[in-house]
């Protein structure tokens, strides 16, 4: 990503996303989809655009998602 | 920002269900005796479990290291137990047991590593370097001609249409890459409330330099 399109891509809001406090509430629920492969970005499109836009939620997701594979090994 | 299509309501109409799994934690959890003793020494050696290979998952780009990662992640593990034995009564069956609980240790992790940095800054919060505003963007500095214009009307837009306080988030996540949870602490805020802050920035910023034809007035999501 060069300059321009990373700034473009700081700038850009979703009107759709939810904010952190939401997503923070449903990420278990959110996570447990993704793991199942269910289409969880469909179902939850603002928490969808927040996780893509917030670095700390996120983080978060990806943690939560790599705790739930852990299980599987 | 909009919640009206969080799925909040969907998923509150559908939890009234229990897996079988998820109902005998809550049982044991919730009732006394060695039973409940156990499945607390149960669920803190799944938290510490998690916790540490989260703090291992992000290890690489932190300045922790050995026994101070290892100390982050039972103090992490310690507190979402406290956390989730407090908050049972919440636990709606959206989820798994498990996975619910999961989310306060990462939530606990997070919040964690945000305080070391707060008691450990690299920068000050509101040092004010400019300067480094073509780097954070990954400007290449050969090219300086074609992007300065843009980043003078990018710094302008920051002095005049921000809020002091949007001025302050910006300044301290942009410039200064102070961790949104570790400003968290500084301003005694919260998540949400700074996220709001800078989303409500970027998107004053947009309009600005899309008025003044440096980029493109699109959002997503929005057509």
């Amino acid at each position: 990503m060069n300059g321009w399109s990373a700034l473009d891509h700081f700038l850009r809001t979703d009107p759709r996303d939810v904010g952190c406090a939401e997503a923070m509430q449903m990420l278990h629920i959110y996570a447990e989809l993704t793991a199942a492969g269910a289409p969880a970005e469909q179902g939850y499109p603002g928490i969808a655009a927040h996780l893509r836009a917030c670095g700390p939620c996120g983080e978060d997701f990806d943690g939560l998602l790599a705790a739930l594979h852990s299980e599987k090994d | 920002m909009g919640a009206a299509d969080s799925g909040v309501g969907q998923t509150r109409a559908a939890a009234t269900r229990l897996d079988a799994e998820s109902a005998e934690w809550l049982q044991a959890l919730a009732g006394s005796g060695s039973r409940q003793e156990a499945a607390l020494a149960r669920l803190h050696a799944m938290l510490v479990r998690i916790a540490h290979g989260e703090v291992r998952r992000r290890s690489q780009r932190l300045r922790i290291t050995g026994p101070e990662l290892d100390d982050l992640a039972y103090q992490a593990a310690a507190d979402a137990l406290v956390a989730i034995t407090g908050k049972l009564g919440q636990f709606r069956g959206e989820s798994r047991f498990t996975t619910w609980a999961y989310k306060f240790v990462i939530f606990e992790v997070s919040a964690k590593i945000g305080r070391h940095f707060w008691r450990h800054p690299s920068v000050p919060f509101d040092a004010e370097d400019w300067d480094r505003l073509p780097d954070r963007f990954g400007f290449d500095p050969t090219q300086g001609a074609e992007w300065r214009d843009l980043l003078t009307a990018l710094h302008r837009a920051v002095d005049e249409q921000l809020t002091a306080r949007q001025r302050q988030v910006f300044v301290a996540i942009v410039l200064n890459q102070v961790p949104l949870d570790t400003l968290v602490i500084e301003l005694a805020s919260n998540r949400n409330a700074i996220y709001k802050t800078l989303f409500d920035a970027r998107r004053k910023l947009r309009a600005v330099l899309a008025a003044d034809g440096y980029i493109g007035n699109d959002c997503v999501g929005s057509s």
